[in-house]
């Protein structure tokens, strides 16, 4: 019987009674006192050299309030990158400083060099037209072998295009170079991960304010972690004491990784509303969204799979080049490297593996983690070789999956990319793929599908990543300049009903229904007596926020703690109030009882008793229930899943269409099926649309083709099938106390090499020896490879 | 500046509006209506819709001012008398066919005009008749699925919780 409450129910979403009823508040809703507004002037070209910039004329404009340029800034700090990565030869990664407004050089197209303060938003952009900037433009660098191999730079001072070349691990490069050279046989794909943009619906939007009489500083901002944006505006870019300055996430509408970093456009609003005395608010709009979110993906790799004569693996090794953008965003050398390297064993018993990425600066956006991070590339460059050696070796792809598969009694699994694997079952999750997925009656679908001239084809994938980050100490000897532990406080009120305040930030999770499911399981209480608070630093302990699929894992392992401080407590408190020892106190639906006696006290009995302390141990026990946890995870939480797609290709104009979409995914425990079966649907949906339709373009001048919905290619409804999901086959986590893993990106991973493996399965079919088409799929690319 | 006078959500309001004013601002910006989204600039993500004299319509695509004397109807008139949810918004909270709700508004304004034309929509006209509205959480499995149960039709087949 599926429960109705608690851990497990599919309880729906409270949230949703304010967004369905348009009351709902997302940060551009929001409008404070004397609110002012911003616009910035961004560059037109991708590269060019800051000769002067005359605001005179926009000053004088109507309205206008102030105009700022990066020389305002020049001395104030840079917007840092979070994590520390050292080349294979020792040295340290290039970090050109990253300011609020681009100070002598402007260095992608969309790069903010000015920004105007103005009574209303049109009078602010009509000011911006006012500004005379002389730019002279310099060439371009796009292309990242021409970055690396140029003496063109994007940053003067560091005198290379290279931040890094990396190696993973360095330690087994010659044995995996060995294993490669002397291998039965060797498959190499050299392929693109093509750059996408997050795209979360909501544009980002910031409201900065301050008061003059005590020195505070308000920001209301599109963040997924409101305490690690203040971290960066307070430690690193404008020195506000962290007590001076408190962050609010409101609602967020959507985030997919391109929230969570610090954006210029926070530290400008609040400086500004210092400045001129009232708050500015800056809101996105979509071209600019476009242009300046953090971008994902834009790998260039080629990867080899040595294989013996049975199929097992021997190695994997991989180059790839990593476009970084122009700037480093906070979390854009960790993507490609500890996102990314790690992962590259895939569900494999594989013995050696060799990881060579080299991140480049490019005239572009800055690129950064979004939805998966680093672990799609990871699965796309594994899963699509191992198709291609399956296909030239003459075998079944699933059986030379299982072949090479950890196998349920070798956890924990030391993994050749350096991580340790706590708990899985590959095989269970193939068994249910290929029952849900009906393999046995492809066969008769294909038929059917040729009789109406299309080709249909079949594709299947493996992925394990790795989530719920992290583990500090692991990190920190990683690079991480960062904690990655989150906080939860659960506060008991008098009366019995409770408040808990999360460093997690739900935009879309549903974290203010699920995280009530768990302490009510918990304390036997009503969910609906659970208020969850999340998004304001004024409010919450300080935790790291939601990205990497950590909410649950991490910030609900804290709730966990926390709630576990309140049980005992209130056992103390229950045995004073029934005259027993603590340690006799039982707590069953809400009741504390003396085991084995008749005599008992309710929740809000204990509650009211913290709260009203007559005839109360003070001398044992404090006054109050609120208790207080930090959590920091002793390892990474590693879901895994098998996935197949069918796809038909329609042989006169190459398009492509997916018919049957199945995710068999293993998060362990489950605390809410119906939010986790709707993450799984909406990372599908970015998958395939990444494998189908979105491309980030920009041509040789650095000038962005795609920087609208009219141009960049968003999956709409028709272009999706309905998906069978499934999460019955769970491993529990070994290491935190839900026994939960991730489940925000697992779609967003599994599912391109999956769409991509079917397509060229339908072509093979059709009697064309197509090996590999590079993402997205578009008709164009299909009948292209065709002929 | 132009007076402009509307019915919004049955009451008459009135304002003074910029000849260049969309019709979102004014809802948004003069009327405090802010479940009215604005996602894109190019007609194309449908956050903003709402109804005009009874039609779907994308407020950031109309001005104001071609608005005056019409009847506008905004998510925040969608429920019941009582305040409670009607059956579309009930049928997205009951099928999980919203996550961040951003793009929620327009996907209830459109499929409340959408069942109007056809009052029981095969899963393929439903996912036609989306072309304007652009969700990015959700797949659109559960909104496909809402729509379909809100016009009354049997989705117990459609899989997932």
């Amino acid at each position: 019987m599926p429960k109705d409450t608690g851990i497990g129910a599919a309880t729906v979403r409270r949230e949703d009674v304010r967004f369905l009823t348009g009351t709902g508040e997302y940060t551009d809703d929001i409008t404070l006192a004397k609110q002012t507004y911003a616009v910035f002037a961004r560059s037109t070209v991708a590269h060019g050299t800051i000769k002067s910039i005359d605001t005179s004329a926009a000053e004088a404009m109507p309205g206008v309030l102030a105009v700022f340029t990066g020389e305002d800034f020049a001395e104030v700090g840079g917007n840092p990158a979070g994590w520390l990565i050292n080349s294979r030869d020792g040295e340290p990664m290039k970090e050109p400083k990253r300011p609020v407004l681009a100070h002598g050089k402007v260095r992608h197209v969309g790069d903010a060099y000015a920004a105007v303060i103005a009574e209303t938003v049109q009078q602010a952009r009509d000011a911006v037209e006012a500004i005379e900037a002389d730019i002279e433009e310099l060439d371009a660098i796009v292309d990242m072998n021409a970055a690396l191999t140029g003496s063109n730079f994007v940053h003067d001072e560091i005198g290379t295009n290279q931040c890094f070349d990396w190696g993973w691990i360095e330690d087994n490069r010659e044995a995996t170079d060995n294993a490669i050279k002397n291998a039965h046989h060797v498959t190499t794909l050299e392929l693109v991960n093509n750059r996408l943009v997050p795209n979360a619906m909501e544009p980002r939007a910031s409201i900065g304010s301050y008061k003059a009489s005590t020195g505070e500083y308000t920001l209301h901002t599109t963040s997924q972690n409101p305490h690690l944006t203040r971290l960066l505006i307070s430690a690193f870019v404008l020195g506000i004491p962290e007590n001076m300055l408190t962050v609010i996430a409101p609602d967020v509408g959507g985030g997919f990784g391109s929230k969570i970093y610090h954006y210029g456009e926070e530290a400008l609003v609040l400086a500004a509303a210092k400045k001129i005395g009232r708050p500015v608010k800056w809101t996105a709009d979509r071209t600019e969204s476009f242009l300046t979110d953090a971008h994902g993906r834009d790998h260039v790799t080629k990867i080899e799979l040595a294989l013996d004569a049975d199929g097992k693996f021997l190695a994997f090794r991989t180059d790839t080049k990593a476009n970084v953008g122009a700037y480093l965003s906070n979390f854009s050398t960790a993507t490609p490297t500890f996102l990314h390297g790690t992962l590259m064993a895939g569900n494999y018993t594989v013995p050696l593996v060799y990881v060579n990425v080299k991140a480049v600066f490019t005239n572009t956006a800055p690129v950064d983690a979004y939805r998966g991070a680093g672990r799609p590339e990871a699965t796309y460059s594994i899963e699509r070789v191992i198709d291609k050696a399956a296909r030239e070796l003459g075998m079944d792809p699933i059986e030379l999956r299982r072949k090479n598969f950890v196998k349920p009694d070798q956890y924990p699994f030391a993994s050749a990319a350096g991580l340790e694997y706590d708990a899985g079952n590959y095989d269970a999750l193939m068994d249910k793929m290929e029952e849900i997925a009906d393999v046995a009656g492809f066969a008769a679908r294909r038929a059917e599908s040729e009789k109406n001239g299309k080709l249909r084809g079949f594709g299947v994938n493996a992925y394990i990543e790795a989530c719920g980050i992290a583990p500090s100490n692991l990190v920190g000897v990683l690079g991480s300049r960062v904690g990655l532990y989150d906080a939860a406080t659960v506060r008991v009120n008098a009366t019995g009903n409770l408040s808990v305040m999360v460093g997690a930030h739900s935009h879309g999770q549903g974290h203010e229904t699920a995280f009530p499911q768990v302490v009510a399981e918990m304390l036997g209480v009503d969910p609906a007596v659970i208020d969850i608070v999340h998004g304001d630093t004024s409010k919450i302990p300080f935790g790291m926020g939601t990205y990497g699929s950590r909410s649950l894992a991490v910030c609900g392992s804290a709730v966990v703690r926390a709630t576990e401080k309140i049980i005992n407590k209130a056992k103390k408190i229950a045995g004073h109030m029934l005259e027993a020892s603590e340690h006799d106190i039982t707590l069953a639906d809400g009741v504390f009882s003396v085991s084995g006696t008749d005599k008992s006290v309710t929740f809000g009995e204990v509650a009211l008793k913290a709260y009203i302390p007559h005839e109360y141990p003070l001398e044992d026990i404090e006054p109050g229930l609120e208790e207080t946890a930090f959590y920091d995870p002793a390892n990474f939480t590693y879901p895994s899943g098998a996935y197949a797609c069918e796809v038909e290709v329609d042989p006169e104009t190459g398009k492509v269409t997916v018919d049957r979409m199945t995710a068999v995914d293993d998060f362990g425990n489950v605390i809410n099926p119906m939010i986790v079966t709707g993450q799984v649907h909406g990372g599908l949906a970015q998958g395939i649309g990444q494998a189908l339709v979105e491309n980030t373009t920009y041509d040789e001048n650095g000038q962005l083709l795609s920087a609208s919905y009219m141009d960049y290619t968003m999956p709409r409804a028709d272009d999706m099938p309905m998906f069978s999901v499934d999460h019955s086959q769970g491993t529990p986590c070994t290491h935190n106390p839900l026994g939960v893993k991730g489940c925000g990106e697992a779609g967003a991973i599994g599912s391109p090499p999956t769409v991509v493996n079917a397509v060229i399965d339908a072509l093979q079919s059709g009697g064309k020896n197509v090996t590999h088409i590079d993402m997205p799929v578009s008709p164009a690319r299909v009948w292209e490879a065709m002929q | 500046m132009t007076k402009v006078t509307m019915t919004v959500n049955g009451k008459s309001v009135s304002g003074d509006v910029e000849g260049r004013t969309l019709l979102s601002s004014f809802l948004r910006d003069d009327q405090g209506l802010t479940g009215t989204h604005v996602g894109c600039d190019t007609s194309q993500c449908g956050a903003c819709v709402v109804h005009v004299d009874g039609e779907a319509v994308k407020a950031c695509t109309m001005l104001a001012a071609e608005a005056d004397g019409a009847t506008v109807d905004t998510i925040e008139g969608q429920a019941n008398a009582d305040g409670s949810l009607n059956v579309i918004q009930q049928a997205f909270q009951d099928h999980h066919g919203l996550q961040c709700g951003f793009c929620t508004p327009g996907m209830v304004m459109s499929a409340a005009a959408l069942l109007k034309e056809n009052p029981t929509p095969t899963e393929t006209e439903v996912r036609e008749y989306l072309e304007g509205n652009i969700c990015r959480c959700t797949g659109y499995h559960n909104i496909v699925k809402a729509i379909m149960a809100a016009s009354g039709q049997d989705v117990t087949a459609i899989a997932a919780e």
